[in-house]
């Protein structure tokens, strides 16, 4: 007999512990997932702070469904294997939507978690196309434009404004910087009249690139393109430009931002990039920007607009849909138009957002410029 | 086994060199800029593997904290330019005192990192050594992010680009030159170290045999200690120079050069000085090669592959003494 009611005393136990996220419906907890340590944690917490003064604005407005809304913040630190133990933690923790992650690497292996899970993820900054073009994650939705988009955009600008004949292309042979070259190649194939003569992946954080920086040379390319992050990129023009390699540097959002011209320094000049639009004129944006320079003492990063929409986007679509079920939550994804600091956006079949497009950046004196 | 190796010698040899000479004849200007961008490669390696192998060699440690010592030269470096360059100080002296700041600290984090890391652990299995050393690499990778931060910074080159240097600057860049200088400058003093100075008599002795060094009145612990201070100094150099010649530094930038220098060590055979020199350059050289002429991409890949094969032939490195170890 005693040992009856240890049974029942530990059974009753136990359903008390599985039972202990179902019965947290007092907030609405919104997981928060990307890289805020290590040297691409700019972006993230870029990412971050833009969800955070999000919800501090929806919270004061009388959050989503008349509850308050809390973050669940999560670090991935950028790598797959860590962004799924971090999901499972936010979905255990009882997350019941997902802003994130950063790194496209790291989302498409955390959403097999999600999915799994119900919750709608959507994501300020992975621009992998396979994360909405492939149909394997129906929960996805995106405020950044997919790489196809900026391939298309970048491909172009350099046959038609640029002229360049010979292309070298160079990745970091992440699933970021990879994928966006391997895309432009095909981007290159279907334009025609650009020859492609150096394909190449580096080490991320090598010791030094010299060689490949010569091989760049021999292979006489007008032009150098780049897929990958800020620290390579600037690493690699340095060198080119101490190597005296007449090439024109171009680059994609990877490098957008003060970070690279920071540390390439002066020999930033001149180069190219593709980034998301310049919205800065945007009441909204300028709004979000001041809150941020406020709150945390410095300039808004590069993801945190983008964070704030995310965060908008998942209110309005439960707003619309009346709960947080996940099949009402996904046809109100695709019904709603956001008036986000990025202007007004949507998102279609794909989950891909309508609204928000890339535009071509040039470093001059020592500042990302508009120059398409 | 003995024919194996030889036909797979002959067949590397023959492929390489059949491969080596049609693209030497065919662009020697470009032979030779990736010969000498191996040879800066292969510069800094060796800056760092010769701390590797003189700690080998007298207590049979790998001192896996070795990278972030050379991390940690290139930061200070880093910091005491930004600070003396805030106050307009003329741009000699800045170098001067960076590079002196530079070693000053990474030694006394080498001698301290000896002192609580390995000499408590004297006389326990080496496997407790070596655990410690992870242990200690990780503690100062953090440590530097903590206090500093995660991100790269970015390190105005320290080396002015010469004018008389421009007709040469697309083959090597005076930063590149310079690093290869001031390299066969610190092995020619450590050389006379070893070979001339009583500190450096010492230090062979003890590295053959430490009981019987301290019967014939050696301090072993102080030879210990300089080693590692000695040690230090280099990797300090070759932080500094690396940092210049690439332009930024994170807290992260140790792991790789380390886990470099450490396969070049044990390339050349590691307690070997001259070896560890001379692995480096092999290195280098060949990654530079390989990049050039094959797919960067599988650099790393290939840098293993010849630590691999060079093993298979001389198990104890290419001028290793014949006797087994293990890591």
């Amino acid at each position: 007999m005693k040992s009856f009611f240890k049974t029942l005393a530990l059974a009753l136990l136990t359903m008390v512990v599985f039972a202990a996220p179902g019965f947290a419906g007092d907030t609405i907890k919104i997981g928060c997932g990307g890289v805020i340590s290590g040297d691409l944690a700019p972006y993230g917490i870029s990412a971050l702070r833009g969800a955070e003064i999000a919800v501090e604005d929806l919270n004061a407005k009388g959050g989503i469904l008349g509850k308050k809304i809390e973050l669940l913040v999560g670090d991935d630190v950028c790598k797959p294997e860590v962004a799924v133990n971090m999901a499972t933690k936010l979905v255990s923790d009882g997350a019941q939507m997902i802003v994130g992650h950063v790194c496209s690497g790291a989302t498409i292996a955390a959403n097999k978690i999600y999915k799994d899970a119900g919750l709608i993820v959507i994501s300020s900054a992975s621009t992998n196309d396979d994360l909405t073009l492939k149909g394997e994650h129906p929960n996805f939705f995106r405020t950044i434009s997919y790489d196809g988009a900026q391939a298309d955009l970048m491909t172009s600008f350099v046959k038609n404004n640029l002229k360049v004949k010979t292309v070298a292309m160079i990745h970091d042979k992440g699933d970021y910087g990879k994928g966006q070259m391997e895309l432009a190649r095909q981007y290159f194939e279907k334009l025609g009249g650009i020859e492609v003569v150096l394909f190449e992946g580096i080490t991320t954080g090598a010791v030094d690139y010299s060689a490949i920086v010569q091989k760049i040379k021999r292979s006489k390319a007008e032009l150098t393109m780049f897929g990958g992050y800020h620290s390579d990129a600037s690493k690699v023009v340095g060198l080119l430009k101490k190597k005296r390699v007449k090439t024109i540097f171009f680059g994609a959002d990877g490098i957008i931002g003060d970070n690279f011209v920071n540390l390439a320094g002066k020999y930033s000049d001149g180069v190219y990039a593709t980034g998301p639009n310049d919205t800065s004129s945007n009441p909204l944006y300028q709004e979000i920007s001041a809150k941020h320079q406020k709150k945390y003492g410095e300039a808004a990063g590069t993801f945190t607009h983008n964070g704030y929409a995310c965060v908008q986007a998942l209110a309005a679509a439960a707003e619309k849909a009346g709960s947080l079920d996940y099949d009402k939550m996904r046809a109100a994804m695709f019904e709603i138009k956001v008036d986000s600091p990025l202007g007004p956006i949507g998102f279609d079949k794909n989950g891909d957002v309508i609204g928000a497009g890339f535009s071509v950046y040039q470093v001059q004196n020592g500042k990302y410029t508009q120059v398409n | 086994m003995r024919l194996f190796k030889i036909i797979l010698g002959v067949a590397v040899v023959g492929i390489l060199g059949f491969f080596g000479i049609k693209e030497i004849i065919a662009d020697p200007v470009y032979f030779l800029e990736l010969f000498l961008g191996g040879l800066t490669r292969g510069s800094i390696y060796a800056l760092i593997a010769l701390g590797y192998t003189m700690v080998y060699g007298i207590i049979q440690l790998i001192n896996f904290a070795h990278g972030e010592i050379y991390m940690i030269g290139a930061m200070t470096a880093l910091i005491v330019a930004s600070v003396l360059g805030l106050w307009g100080w003329n741009s000699a002296v800045i170098v001067i005192l960076a590079i002196v700041f530079a070693i000053v600290y990474s030694c006394a984090y080498g001698f301290t990192v000896e002192k609580i890391a390995y000499k408590p652990l004297r006389t326990a299995p080496r496997l407790s050594a070596l655990i410690s050393a992870i242990g200690m690499s990780l503690f100062l990778q953090n440590y530097v992010m903590l206090a500093q931060t995660s991100e790269f910074m970015p390190f105005e080159s320290l080396i002015p680009d010469f004018k008389f240097w421009e007709p040469v600057a697309h083959i090597i860049t005076a930063v590149e030159m310079t690093i290869i200088v001031t390299t066969i400058i610190v092995m020619i003093l450590l050389g006379m170290l070893i070979k001339f100075t009583k500190i450096g008599k010492a230090m062979r002795a003890t590295a053959q045999d430490k009981i019987m060094a301290s019967l014939v009145g050696i301090n072993v612990n102080r030879v210990i200690s300089t080693t590692f201070v000695v040690g230090s100094a280099t990797a300090a150099i070759g932080g500094v120079l690396i940092a210049c010649h690439v332009g930024q530094v994170n807290f992260f930038i140790g792991f790789l050069a380390g886990l470099k220098a450490f396969i070049a060590a044990v390339l050349g055979g590691i307690g070997s000085v001259p070896g560890a020199v001379l692995g480096s350059l092999v290195l280098g050289i060949s990654e530079s090669m390989f990049t050039g002429y094959f797919w960067s991409e599988y650099e790393d890949v290939f840098a293993f592959s010849i630590l691999v094969i060079i093993l298979i032939f001389r198990p104890s490195g290419i001028l290793g003494k014949d006797e087994t170890s293990k890591v």
